[in-house]
């Protein structure tokens, strides 16, 4: 009896223990991120860093403007969106509406793979193969370019609009898709029309668990987008986005303490903002939109 | 000599050419008849057999059912009363493992030949629910649904539509004066109501009710069995119950579905009052079911 208790007792403060170290963990990351930032912020106003067109720490004329690495990083992810939410929507449809049971059950797992290819892989593709694709059309397109990274990204998070998205339309209640069907109703207008908008709160929440997913990927705009702060919305030219940018202080030979070694925490703050807000949104969306069927 | 013959039976000959165009004339008219006699049936089935993978669930179901007529289907659960009932739009098809024997016709019309298209036929024949399915729209949308997916993008002709329908389901008086508003925030009743609007919109000729009522309260109950018995000089009605009373109350014919088989259909007041069958009674009476 007594050492039961004694076990019991163990078990509940092991699953404590697990718990608090997430959240300490990222309490202490969050903690990392605005003290380092705080001391970067000493040396450069926040007014700069917001407004500057340039990001130049490791040159000797020193710019901070994050504005240039944002630029990439939304450019980037536009790009990858404007490739999966359509594919990845299509693809949601097509597997709830009108592919059989079976052949939902095989194309999903097999569509949830691409997710689970190593993001370096995706990034020498991105290198090697879409971009001399791209050059092959448009000349002008440079080695290094959003364009082709964008794609890339795009591809690699379609399973998860697609996975998502077909798991709330599927939850969509049987008795919408009756109504629908009983009217008259094709099966496009049944899934455009009812099912589509029936289901949006998860749909949208889905898009913006890949947002995050585009604006946090590394290895691939690392690789295939180049590594030049560049204030534009040209895909075609190289740029840099925040999470290459960090990648490419880690691994030179700053000094640490130094205000470069700082920038990088500066922009996984600006980085930690963004995926924060997205985040909120899409927990608000889902809350908010959620129909209930009752 | 011959040719005598022949010049003196040629008006004979003419005769009885001019009597078989007559009889084909007549023959046609007939057949025209005979047509306008089966129009007379809005819906039919004929020797309607149906299965679940190997389970069968309907057994020779013959049924005549005279237009602008309410047909009551009664039975207990798994009678296969509401199977028979979606045969008429061929909502069974979505089943897989459904499939079935025999035909089913619609004005005359068998509804599982291959030139029919499932979207025309359920113009035609509209169907309410069980539960109330609105869609998450609001209620104008809801029940300008039919019309928009057919591609009626007039508004005038849409808003028409949407007050005529809601006017008929007797709902407008209670929401005209808000439209916009999202149709899950009605009551069960209401919403049931709506989806009676949204499928009349359509003007179909027939009108398939599986258990409309079954989750209403007494009061809304009321109110849509009356629309009901509105409803019957422009529709034909068939529907599925599991109050006796409500048969009773709102058909003019009524059929007792037993274990697959039709085991009884005639004249509501008949069957209630001098069924001719003993499960009918049975079950009538509260003997079972």
């Amino acid at each position: 009896m007594f050492t039961r208790k004694i076990k019991e007792l163990i078990i509940e403060r092991a699953l404590l223990l697990s718990a608090l170290i997430t959240i300490l963990t990222t309490l202490g990351i969050i903690w990392v991120l605005l003290s380092e930032s705080f001391a970067f912020f000493k040396v450069v106003s926040l007014w700069d860093f917001l407004t500057d067109p340039e990001w130049t720490p490791l040159f000797t004329q020193k710019h901070y403007g994050i504005l240039s690495l944002v630029c990439g990083t939304i450019l980037t992810t536009g790009i990858a969106i404007l490739v999966a939410v359509p594919s990845g929507l299509t693809i949601a449809v097509y597997l709830n509406e009108y592919s059989t049971k079976r052949m939902r059950n095989i194309v999903k797992p097999l569509l949830e793979i691409l997710a689970a290819i190593p993001s370096i892989v995706y990034g020498f593709f991105a290198l090697i193969v879409i971009t001399p694709v791209l050059q092959y059309f448009f000349p002008s397109v440079s080695g290094f370019n959003a364009l082709s990274a964008g794609i890339v990204m795009g591809i690699m998070i379609i399973p998860f609009i697609s996975s998502l998205s077909e798991d709330v339309l599927n939850a969509v209640p049987n008795s919408l898709r009756e109504a629908s069907y009983g009217m008259g109703a094709t099966k496009f207008q049944t899934s455009f029309k009812v099912l589509v908008p029936a289901a949006s709160s998860g749909i949208i929440a889905s898009i913006i668990l890949a947002i995050s997913r585009a604006i946090g990927e590394t290895m691939i705009v690392a690789i295939a987008a180049g590594q030049q702060p560049n204030l534009t919305l040209n895909p075609t030219v190289p740029i840099e986005t925040i999470t290459a940018y960090i990648v490419q202080v880690s691994l030179g030979d700053v000094p640490q303490g130094s205000i470069a070694y700082k920038t990088i925490f500066a922009a996984g703050l600006t980085l930690f903002v963004f995926t924060f807000i997205l985040n909120n949104i899409s927990f608000w969306v889902n809350k908010k939109f959620k129909q209930q069927y009752v | 000599m011959d040719l005598q013959f022949l010049s003196e039976t040629e008006p004979a000959v003419k005769t009885i050419g001019k009597n078989l165009t007559q009889e084909k004339q007549f023959m046609a008219r007939e057949e025209k008849l005979a047509k306008k006699e089966k129009k007379h049936y809005a819906l039919e089935s004929h020797m309607l057999n149906a299965w679940y993978g190997e389970k069968k669930i309907l057994n020779d179901i013959n049924m005549k059912i005279e237009a602008n007529t309410i047909t009551a289907l009664i039975g207990p659960s798994g009678c296969g009363k509401s199977t028979f009932l979606r045969l008429f739009n061929r909502m069974n098809d979505y089943i897989p493992i459904f499939r079935k024997t025999g035909d089913i016709l619609v004005d005359g019309e068998d509804v599982y030949q291959k030139r029919i298209r499932i979207e025309e036929l359920r113009k035609s024949v509209g169907m309410v629910f069980q539960k109330a399915n609105p869609f998450p729209k609001s209620i104008y949308e809801n029940v300008a649904y039919g019309l928009r997916i057919q591609g009626e993008k007039r508004k005038s002709v849409l808003d028409l539509a949407v007050e005529k329908s809601l006017h008929q389901a007797s709902l407008w008086d209670e929401v005209k004066d808000d439209l916009k508003k999202n149709a899950m925030a009605l009551s069960g009743g209401q919403q049931q109501r709506l989806c009676i609007a949204r499928a009349l919109a359509v003007e179909p000729s027939v009108l398939l009710m599986d258990e409309p009522a079954s989750a209403l309260d007494p009061h809304s109950t009321h109110r849509v069995e009356s629309l009901i018995l509105e409803l019957k000089e422009k529709y034909t009605i068939l529907i599925v119950t599991h109050n006796l009373h409500q048969a009773s109350r709102v058909s003019d014919y009524t059929g007792f579905f037993y274990l697959g088989d039709l085991v009884e259909f005639n004249n509501t007041k008949d069957l209630f009052t001098h069924p001719k069958k003993e499960q009918t009674e049975n079950y009538i009476s509260g003997k079972f079911g």
